[in-house]
């Protein structure tokens, strides 16, 4: 059990991931996939910013008062991965509502039957 | 003068990203293309002279914004990115003028506009991952690529265009992810994003576990990115229902920066090719390199639609390159990489007069095709000889880099890899034998009688590329020895 609480984080991380990707290969609905994708990426997150946190450390401002602090670079990066992570969704969705004009479906297993003929 | 010679690193890169967002802006066709034109060329002389200045003087660092690394981004340019960035810029700038014609024929002025613009955001995006010496600056240029490369396959004719390019999204977005948990991983043991830093400080922890999942999942992401058997589902249908020129684009250039990005892993920030055969990566890579020669050939045989045919062959292909990686000695890399720079000359020549059969008759499958060899002869002319040199006959351009990686394999005592290269080419043989033999040796239908030959904006283009893969097929010294020279970089670890 201390084993678990001691690296939580690192067991949603790992939660998260696996459940995500399930979705994906799992599910036949375009749109689900899209939400697993987005899961899968949001562990990935929590990957980075975890181990940027130090406990007891403030925000990374000089101050004579202080002298933890935590390291703020992964926030800078997640920040940009989360508008990759937007943009990829965004672009996913658009990419669905084309085919559901095309197809009329968003069906994996419909769409790949009508592209057979 | 002096003051752009030291920008032009930040030049490979701002020039494309720049010219695209003027054309998003303008969104008149011809314009555009004209933007296109002008950045995809200056991009070209950029990645020239920072070639001959790696040449002169060794290694360019260049910090961004000022500020000095590792806290700061670099670009970083030695001989084996400054190759690299030769051979995307190289494409792209033939391939740009081909363009006009092709996309004019479908889209509106503002829809052009927008293909331009993805198309100049791809080649900014390769361009990045190629140029920079940070690891998360990797991961953010592969995205830019990727993304408008998606939003360029769905521009397509067919609407199967969309479904391709929904799954490439689904699976190139997996792989994109990989790479960053691997980047993730390195970055928690080192404290460090930038390569040249990540070089020096991971030998001393590579035997640790975040350090070995990391290389498994960036070699797992790496190899989504560049269709290596059997994460290359995604690869075939987007480049058979994507524009021409997309195709093309993406084949000379998008993997062939993935195989780059794994060499850069592999070899100069784990260190060199020590590292890389204690490892079991060199046995996994042989066999799968293996199967894709053989797997891929074998079903690009029996395609009816000759896009796909030759999306298959990339895939066959690519193992060719990855075999030579997984030898990891001198020679094998030199066929590896005189094979990524071949490659690209070849199969973009080949998708370039395939659009323009496209152009014309309005279909690429195969039994459409009969007779078109006495109607469009440069054409087929053209395709007959990329053929040849994708086959590895003497004399063009694709034997240097089999002769090569034959090479690396004897040298390793392993005769009867030779055995399955010849065979594997004796297949690209089969299924590009089968084109001609409909091309030519039919009597024409009555749709091919009726045709003319390609537009001269469309085959002068191919027939640069075609010139290319003749010229390299004599005159070896800049592609193999430039490709000789990164090799002995890479096996070890100079950075």
């Amino acid at each position: 059990m201390s084993l678990i609480l001691a690296s939580i984080n690192y067991w949603v991380t790992i939660i998260l991931m696996i459940g995500g990707l399930y979705i994906v290969v799992a599910h036949g609905n375009m749109v689900k996939k899209l939400v697993g994708l987005s899961i899968f990426q949001t562990s990935v997150y929590l990957l980075f910013l975890s181990p940027g946190k130090i406990l007891g450390g403030t925000a990374p401002i000089i101050s004579e008062k202080f002298e933890v602090y935590s390291n703020p670079l992964p926030h800078v990066l997640i920040l940009t991965a989360i508008v990759v992570g937007v943009a990829t969704i965004a672009l996913g969705m658009a990419l669905v509502v084309r085919i559901n004009e095309a197809y009329g479906t968003i069906e994996d297993d419909e769409v790949h039957e009508m592209e057979q003929d | 003068m002096e003051f752009l010679q030291e920008q032009l690193p930040a030049l490979q890169v701002v020039l494309p990203l720049v010219a695209a967002s003027l054309c998003a802006l303008f969104r008149f066709g011809y314009l555009s293309w004209l933007i296109t034109l002008s950045s995809s060329i200056l991009s070209f002389l950029v990645a020239v002279f920072l070639l001959l200045r790696v040449l002169e003087q060794g290694i360019i660092s260049y910090e961004i914004g000022g500020w000095s690394p590792p806290f700061g981004i670099e670009y970083r340019v030695d001989l084996i990115n400054a190759f690299v960035l030769l051979i995307v810029s190289g494409v792209s700038a033939v391939i740009v003028p081909y363009t006009q014609k092709s996309i004019s024929a479908r889209f509106d002025s503002t829809e052009q506009s927008w293909f331009y613009c993805m198309y100049l955001l791809v080649l900014t995006g390769l361009l990045g991952v190629t140029i920079t010496g940070d690891a998360f600056n990797i991961f953010v240029f592969l995205e830019i690529s990727s993304l408008a490369s998606y939003a360029m396959i769905a521009m397509g004719r067919d609407r199967r265009g969309l479904t391709a390019a929904y799954q490439y999204l689904i699976m190139g977005t997996i792989g994109a992810t990989f790479i960053v948990i691997g980047i993730g991983l390195l970055w928690a043991m080192t404290g460090t994003l930038n390569l040249y830093d990540l070089a020096g400080r991971l030998p001393e922890i590579k035997n640790t576990r975040p350090v070995l999942a990391a290389l498994a999942f960036l070699t797992v992401g790496v190899s989504l990115k560049l269709a290596l058997f059997p994460l290359h589902l995604w690869l075939p249908n987007a480049y058979a229902y994507g524009p021409s020129v997309a195709s093309a684009f993406l084949a000379g250039t998008a993997t062939k920066v993935a195989i780059y990005l794994l060499l850069r892993f592999f070899f100069t920030i784990f260190g060199g090719a020590t590292f890389f055969t204690e490892t079991p990566l060199p046995e996994i890579l042989k066999i799968l390199a293996l199967l894709a020669m053989f797997a891929a050939s074998i079903v690009a045989i029996f395609q009816s639609n000759i896009k796909r045919m030759l999306a298959y062959s990339s895939v066959a292909q690519i193992g060719f390159i990855v075999l030579g990686i997984s030898y990891a000695t001198e020679t094998s890399l030199t066929g590896a990489m005189t094979h990524m720079f071949n490659h690209a000359i070849m199969k973009a020549g080949l998708f370039l007069l395939l659009g323009a059969i496209m152009f014309r008759l309005g279909s690429v499958k195969i039994e459409a095709l009969s007779g078109i060899g006495r109607k469009m002869p440069l054409t087929m002319a053209g395709f007959v000889i990329l053929g040849l040199s994708l086959i590895g006959a003497p004399g063009t351009a694709g034997f240097i880099s089999k002769w090569y990686l034959g090479l690396g394999a004897l040298e390793q005592g392993e005769w009867w890899i030779l055995v399955l290269i010849v065979s594997a080419s004796l297949l690209t043989m089969i299924y590009i034998g089968r084109v001609v033999e409909v091309a030519y040796f039919r009597e024409p239908t009555d749709e091919v009688v009726q045709l003319k030959e390609a537009p001269s904006e469309m085959l002068w283009p191919a027939y640069l590329l075609i010139a290319a893969a003749i010229y390299f097929g004599f005159d070896t010294s800049f592609s193999a020895d430039l490709a000789r020279q990164a090799a002995v970089l890479l096996v070890n670890a100079v950075y």
